[in-house]
């Protein structure tokens, strides 16, 4: 054909990926006599198979089709679904993926894998593969001094359903070589019986071409599960008519998909209809008709446009429609108040300032709605995020030879798509944990008196301005005394130290610690939990865990709706004015004098309540001149990030208001103390405060201090003064 | 030919005659601008915009050169002065200061940063061939900064590297 195939690839590597995640998680659903689900499998396999031949990418479509084969024959319930034959299939799901993936990327992959995974798929299909590998041999051995091709091509009545058209067929076959055919009217019923949805003809086709069978048999490609084939190659050469010239009946235009498809008016119209399409000149029964270049060009575009355009390393969502409908009715309404205020611009006196600002209020209005949906367009369900998980839990479960099962709960949580695509990791980290460390084998479980199939569970769930992500185990919990022993061994803590709970288990994320006993390759090695932590932290989240020995561990990942926005408190320090996330305040107060307390030499703490929150003047921190450096009538902002509360001083409390975070790194560079910028209301610029950054600075700060005082000798840590 | 006698022949927007400018060059345009008393350039091609002088929000803990950020059109670009980052003559700030606005594209990013200087001058054609290396005698600006000199009437104009000049030296907290 005549349009430049590239263009689709990165579509079909997108559907094709989506097409593997069906597969995968139909697969580990799949239950004997369960048809629906090989159906759906045997579809996804079936279109990947069918892209990757037209984009030429063979390997792909070699071994989709053992895969296939395989799926034939558990679909007509030729034979039995075993977990043997699932294991197999899961297997080749990762070589298609390590296939398409290096298809994408042009890269070399692991030959041996899919050369494994190929013979063992072959093993099981047995003695069937090889006949049909016969067949392909003995075809290829007649291609040679061929001038042509008879070709007997008899459909399915059903083919024009798929979406496939003869016409597109025989243009691209027209383009191959001198094409002409004839079509068979000999299954025609009478015009009262036919259904405009099926194809009721067939054609024999002579082509003349120098070309090799397997390019015109890659043209039937996409619909050779569906109709009969036959290719006869002959010698005699022609000089037959350039055009194309198909005979057909008046029935063709109502069968032909190109009316059903791409044309929804079309498909509205009652059936049997002898309405011709714009495509094709109908004439009386039996008559010639030619299929201009245009129309295949229009065939063409409108088959362009249903493909989304874009390059695969841009990445791209998938939006609902009716998101995108409420955009534009959005839009619509703040059209209409704009043109109402321009109008009232035009000729204004001063007794329409009440239209006026009830037109203002109208814009604000629409403009924080336009701002809620498009944020929302970025919002996928987390079950993008949670789709790996099932096989991750099965694969495990192989491999440690633990009996578990995977429950998912809030799948239709919705997260911003950058949070969803960081967030991935971290949680493949934590499950893995549960099942490698948390849940116990069957004889143990058994032995406690649960149940000897272990259960994980990942649940999301929205919270205040928070996403909630929980993964549970009913395992083993953590041990308090070992971690602690772990601990004090590596040095991480006194050996007398008197920690809470939570402290104990905040040990967990330390770099390089690891209560497992024993190192498995599915974790224990201690690199990651720290990983975990920080990951989770750089999107502005935190972690906590909560665990009882004997019944199972939580982990509760607490996730901002998204990284553009955020709500904010405008405070002054001097002439400057910065944003303290809305999220990580406390409280905000005046301080009362008779609560400071100054300790261990010029540390000032505040007594809030029954705690001590160290005071840290920001004005100090940023080096900024003020006039405010009196302690005592001050307004302090009580923060909090993990789970470390200081006190912020600051000169004046100003407006709440929501704020988009713009980078400082793309101009600039990351600055301490600070996670981003934003543009006020009248202009100017504001910088946001980085609340855990903040303390991270002020531990140096202090902890540089000390070491300046007591000549590095001192061993107390700035940690346990804070 | 002539052609630029012919160019001067169009009239610009709104019937003026625009005179003495060369529309039609040849070799680079470098726009040139005063820092003390003398003259500096860049290659035009990477000016984005000329602004007034406006107060930036400043930038906790950077160094004194950096006079923080500003507002251009919803970026956040940074303000560096020149005259304190090469120091050149008195950082005053006047209302003939301005800021010239420089975006580098290199492969992989662009970086926009607005530089403070005295005064903007000229815009100069060169011929790559007439631009002479600096020689290598001190002076307060860094050798990696210069790309060359070039003589303009009585003047040395130094042709300033801009990619060079983009570059954040990363400063610590805790100066």
């Amino acid at each position: 054909m005549s349009v430049d195939l590239s263009q689709f690839i990165p579509s079909f590597l997108e559907e094709s990926f989506e097409g593997l995640e069906v597969m995968e998680s139909e697969l580990l659903n799949l239950q004997e006599g369960d048809n629906e689900t090989i159906h759906t499998i045997f579809r996804a396999a079936h279109s990947i198979k069918g892209g990757a031949g037209t984009f030429g990418f063979d390997n792909v479509t070699e071994f989709t089709h053992l895969v296939e084969t395989l799926l034939d024959e558990m679909r007509d319930g030729r034979r039995e679904i075993s977990p043997k034959d699932t294991e197999i299939l899961l297997d080749s799901i990762d070589c298609m993926r390590l296939l398409i993936e290096a298809a994408r990327d042009d890269e070399e992959y692991d030959i041996d894998k899919v050369e494994k995974t190929s013979k063992r798929l072959a093993e099981t299909l047995g003695d069937e593969l090889s006949t049909d590998s016969d067949n392909q041999s003995t075809t290829k051995v007649a291609e040679n001094n061929i001038s042509g091709y008879n070709i007997n091509f008899v459909p399915e009545h059903s083919l024009a359903k798929t979406g496939n058209d003869p016409i597109f067929l025989f243009s691209a076959l027209a383009e191959l070589g001198e094409l002409t055919l004839c079509a068979d009217t000999k299954d025609l019923p009478a015009l009262k019986d036919i259904d405009a949805q099926e194809l009721y003809l067939s054609w024999q086709l002579t082509l003349y071409t120098e070309v090799d069978e397997s390019e015109v048999r890659e043209i039937f490609e996409w619909v050779e599960d569906e109709c009969l084939l036959e290719l006869v190659p002959i010698k005699a050469p022609s000089t037959t008519s350039a055009s194309i010239s198909a005979s057909t009946s008046s029935t063709q235009s109502s069968s032909s998909p190109s009316s059903t498809l791409t044309n929804n008016e079309q498909q509205t119209e009652p059936d049997t209809s002898q309405k011709p399409t714009e495509d094709i000149e109908v004439q009386d029964p039996e008559t010639k008709l030619v299929i201009d270049s245009t129309a295949e060009d229009n065939n063409i575009t409108s088959k362009t446009k249903t493909k989304t355009k874009g390059k695969a390393e841009v990445g791209s969502i998938r939006v609902g429609v009716d998101k995108v409908d409420n955009l534009i009715n959005l839009v619509g309404e703040l059209v209409i108040t704009q043109s109402m205020l321009s109008e009232l611009g035009n000729d204004f006196e001063m007794d329409k300032v009440e239209r006026l600002t009830s037109g203002l209020e109208q814009l604000l209005q629409n403009t924080k709605e336009l701002q809620e949906s498009v944020m929302r367009i970025r919002m996928l369900p987390i079950s993008f995020a949670f789709n790996r998980f099932p096989r991750l839990v099965h694969d495990l479960a192989v491999k440690t030879g633990k009996e578990m099962e995977l429950v998912i709960k809030g799948e239709q949580t919705e997260l911003d798509k950058t949070v969803m695509e960081q967030i991935g990791d971290p949680l493949v980290h934590l499950v893995r944990n549960a099942a490698d460390h948390g849940i116990e084998t069957s004889e143990v479980r058994l032995a406690n008196g649960k149940s000897a199939k272990g259960t994980i569970s990942l649940d999301a769930y929205h919270q205040g301005g928070n996403i909630v992500i929980e993964i549970n185990d009913d395992g083993a919990g953590i041990n308090r005394e070992i971690v602690l022993a772990k601990a004090v061994e590596k040095g991480l803590v006194e050996a007398n130290a008197i920690l809470t709970d939570s402290q104990v288990y905040d040990l967990l994320f330390e770099p390089g610690f690891s209560t497992a006993a024993e190192v498995t390759d599915i974790s224990g090695r201690g690199v990651g939990m720290d990983v975990v932590k920080r990951n989770i932290q750089s999107l502005g989240g935190r972690i906590q865990v909560k665990s009882t020995l004997g019944k199972g561990s939580s982990f509760k990942v607490h996730l901002p709706l998204t990284l553009a926005i955020l709500d904010g408190q405008l405070v002054k320090v001097g002439s400057e004015t910065y944003i303290i996330p809305l999220i990580s305040i406390v409280e905000s107060l005046q301080i009362d004098n008779k609560l400071i307390n100054r300790v261990s030499g010029d540390m000032v703490l505040y007594r809030l309540r029954d705690d001590n929150v160290p005071v840290l003047p920001i004005y100090q921190l940023f080096n900024l001149a003020t006039e405010c450096t009196e302690i005592d009538n001050a307004l302090l902002v009580v923060v909090e990030a993990d789970g470390q509360k200081i006190g912020l001083m600051v000169d004046d409390l100003l407006a709440q208001q929501q704020v988009v975070i713009k980078s400082l790194k793309d101009n600039y560079q990351q600055v301490g103390g600070i996670s981003g910028a934003t543009i006020l209301g009248d202009g100017s610029v504001a910088m946001i405060l980085d609340i855990p950054g903040i303390i991270h600075m002020a531990l140096a700060q202090a902890q540089q201090a000390q070491r300046v005082k007591t000549d590095g000798n001192a061993s107390v840590t700035a940690e346990v003064c804070l | 030919m002539n052609i630029q006698e012919m160019a001067q022949d169009i009239p610009a927007e709104g019937e003026h005659v625009v005179e003495g400018v060369d529309f039609i060059t040849s070799g680079d345009q470098y726009l040139t601008f005063m820092l003390a008393q003398e003259l500096y350039a860049v290659d035009i091609l990477c000016v984005e915009e000329i602004r007034s002088w406006e107060q930036p929000t400043k930038i906790p803990n950077s160094p004194s050169y950096i006079k923080g950020v500003i507002n251009m059109r919803g970026i956040i670009v940074p303000i560096v002065d020149l005259r304190l980052k090469f120091s050149i003559g008195e950082a005053t700030y006047l209302e003939t200061t301005v800021v010239i606005v420089l975006t580098y594209e290199s492969e992989e990013s662009s970086r926009t940063i607005g530089f403070v200087v005295d005064a903007v001058s000229d815009v100069l054609n060169i011929e790559s061939t007439d631009i002479k290396p600096a020689p290598a005698f001190g002076g307060c600006v860094g050798q990696q900064y210069i790309d060359g000199l070039i003589n303009s009437e009585k003047n040395v104009v130094t042709i300033l590297n801009v990619n060079h000049l983009q570059k954040v030296e990363p400063h610590s907290l805790h100066s």
